[in-house]
């Protein structure tokens, strides 16, 4: 029998049952949607990681303190402000060396309440992290030199906190302190789900004193060039751990955090997808079950396909088909489904989905492959009848 | 003679395994078919005709005993070669008439073809021609729910006839029919069997059926009965006028050969 036909005969055979084949295909619809979208928000959210720590800049060094890896835990910093003199002296620019202590704080206008991320930091923020304000001035050195109490507000408290008003000269408390705003940051957008325009940036000394401590969270630096990262990376960390050898500190480069967080988005999405696949398997033997209801139903057929000439591989080809026409049915409507889904998610919640090309060709190929392993023994069994016996079924 | 044998079978033993308990369903039987022939295997029930017929059509292998199709030995065929006996040199119709039920007439007619590689054009055509010839040329579309008994039997034969084959075996076709559509279906048997002299092997329990063939022979517990293949004296392959109904099978019965047209030798 030639190939077409038999595709054809398959499909007939399917349309013959429409409920039953229709039901039978689901099992694989929600299985290859599922995959399709779980690998489409993984990647979703892989290319979001990705875009948001290079949208902080380039050529940019992260002083964390700890071990950063997969499963870590947070360790409390040890880094001190003198640190950040050391390390600028290392590499011979104290310009490239911004610093920050961070906390989650109320930044208050009269009655008017805004949850801010309150940054402590030095003068080097606009050139290490490419910002700029678009209103007023950022932090001077002399500001954090004598502890001075301004604060330079991201573009989303300033519009909440003065939203008919000029920011600039006006005071905000913070923490209870009052602060004197100096400039509006330009806007920017997220990184790792922080949302930048929330920032609230004030001298890192009267930081440390608002919030009750000495420390410092972290040292960024800025890379002369690209050709100087590994240099300087290893000058830093030779600098910073002779200052604190009591505690582990790495020096790691965006690639190098990249290369972490992307470690752990690949683990979560190979485990949603594994879930997945679960029911893309169940979907499977439901396949299997009705393709042995439908083999031992139609004995008849096959002892009359066999009596007028059939051979034994025509019968096998021909249930084959079947199934594998059932499962990639399933699987192209699964994909659609995955596919509409996953654009559903990224336009309508705060979710990122991506579609990505393999990981469709990946599903078709899976159900593919589920039809052929799902549908191998039920189409043996009616390939192996023997036409007598076969034509004699009732 | 051996030239033109059709089918033959020598010393054929079938056994089957029942429950672990050991059938003999034919025990060395001897039988030749040639092109032309008419013949009409008779016998009581589960005496073996229809496992008789399901061997003369390649349906089955013996379990002993040679059988041999144009010459060519079924034990030294693959099952892919024995499938391609079926499709070629035997049609097969059946009391229950096997037609798929969702497929059209033309459909059912062309199936042989499929697995001849045939096209679907040339498919369509030579089943529409096929369907002509038993007289059902404007019933092409109609499922076989939508036609009768006797109408569904000549698109079985139709199906038979399209691969062109050199021996029709047909087992009680016309059990499952009205007497009128019984008749009718015996006339273009007859007739098929006159114009193209193929080979027609009958399966029946209705003397009236087995008289209209040259030959009759008698399973009697999977063996031939004793004198129970009947010669018939004259020319073989013309089928006579309806008989009777009702007689007992003919043991040593050689009908008249009212037409005495001389077919084959």
């Amino acid at each position: 029998m030639r190939l077409g036909e038999a595709v054809r005969v398959a499909w007939e055979a399917l349309r013959a049952n429409k409920l039953r084949s229709s039901l039978t295909m689901l099992g694989v619809v929600i299985g290859v949607m599922s995959v399709v979208l779980l690998v489409a928000i993984g990647s979703g959210a892989r290319s979001e990681v990705t875009s948001g720590i290079e949208s902080l800049g380039s050529n940019i060094l992260f002083v964390v303190p700890g071990n950063v890896s997969f499963g870590s835990t947070p360790s409390i910093s040890r880094l001190q402000l003198d640190d950040v003199r050391r390390v600028g002296d290392a590499i011979g620019d104290p310009r490239r060396v911004a610093v920050t202590v961070a906390s989650g704080e109320i930044a208050r206008v009269g009655a008017r309440r805004y949850s801010v991320n309150v940054n402590g930091t030095n003068e080097n923020i606009p050139l290490v992290f490419d910002r700029t304000v678009s209103r007023g001035a950022f932090l001077s050195a002399s500001d954090v030199e004598v502890r001075r109490r301004v604060a330079v507000l991201g573009a989303d408290p300033a519009e909440a906190l003065f939203p008919d008003r000029d920011p600039l000269g006006k005071t905000v408390a913070i923490g209870g302190v009052r602060f004197r705003i100096i400039g509006v940051l330009s806007r920017v957008g997220n990184t790792l789900g922080v949302d930048r325009n929330k920032e609230v940036f004030i001298p890192v000394t009267a930081a440390q004193r608002l919030f009750g401590v000495d420390r410092i969270d972290a040292v960024a630096v800025k890379a002369a060039s690209t050709g100087d990262i590994k240099a300087e990376q290893r000058t830093i960390r030779e600098v910073v751990s002779t200052a604190h050898p009591e505690q582990d500190f790495q020096v790691l480069t965006q690639e190098e955090i990249l290369g972490v967080v992307g470690r752990i988005l690949s683990v979560l999405t190979l485990v949603l997808a594994s879930i997945a696949g679960i029911s893309l398997l169940v979907g499977g033997v439901g396949v299997m079950n009705i393709m042995l209801v439908s083999v031992s139903e139609r004995s008849r057929e096959i002892g009359v396909r066999k009596a007028v000439g059939a051979r034994t591989r025509d019968v096998l080809r021909q249930f084959l088909l079947e199934a594998v026409a059932l499962t990639v049915s399933g699987g192209v409507v699964g994909i659609a489904l995955g596919v509409a889904g996953a654009v559903l998610v990224a336009r309508l919640s705060p979710v990122p989905a991506a579609i990505t090309w393999w990981s469709v060709v990946l599903a078709f190929g899976v159900s593919v492959a589920v039809g052929i392993f799902f549908g191998v023994w039920p189409a043996r069994k009616a390939a192996r009848m023997q036409p007598v016996v076969a034509l004699r079924y009732e | 003679m051996g030239a033109s044998a059709v089918v033959t079978a020598s010393g054929v033993t079938k056994v089957y395994r029942l429950d672990g308990v050991e059938v003999r369903a034919l025990d060395g039987v001897d039988l030749v078919v040639e092109r032309g022939d008419s013949l009409a295997i008779m016998g009581p029930s589960g005496s073996g005709k229809s496992t008789l017929l399901g061997l003369l059509g390649g349906l089955d292998r013996p379990t002993s005993g040679s059988l041999a199709f144009q010459g060519r030995n079924v034990a030294a065929m693959s099952d892919d070669e024995l499938a391609r006996v079926r499709n070629q040199v035997v049609g097969f119709v059946f009391q229950s008439f096997q037609l798929l039920p969702r497929t059209s007439a033309a459909g059912n007619v062309g199936l042989p073809l499929v697995y001849r590689g045939v096209g679907r054009a040339e498919r369509r055509r030579l089943a529409v021609q096929a369907l002509e010839s038993v007289g059902l040329g404007h019933r092409l579309g109609h499922r076989p729910t939508q036609l009768s008994g006797g109408e569904q039997q000549r698109v079985a034969i139709a199906r038979a006839l399209v691969t062109e084959p050199a021996m029709l075996l047909a087992d009680e076709p016309t059990g499952n029919l009205d007497s009128r559509s019984g008749e009718e279906l015996l006339e273009l048997l007859a007739r098929l069997h006159d114009e193209r002299r193929v080979a027609v092997v009958v399966v029946t329990h209705d003397p009236g059926v087995a008289e209209r063939c040259g030959r009759i022979v008698v399973v009697r517990d999977g063996r031939l009965a004793p004198g129970g293949e009947v010669a018939r004296s004259a020319a073989t392959g013309r089928y006579g006028p309806l008989g009777t109904l009702g007689r007992p099978p003919p043991r040593t019965v050689a009908p008249d050969e009212r037409d005495g047209q001389e077919t084959s030798g």
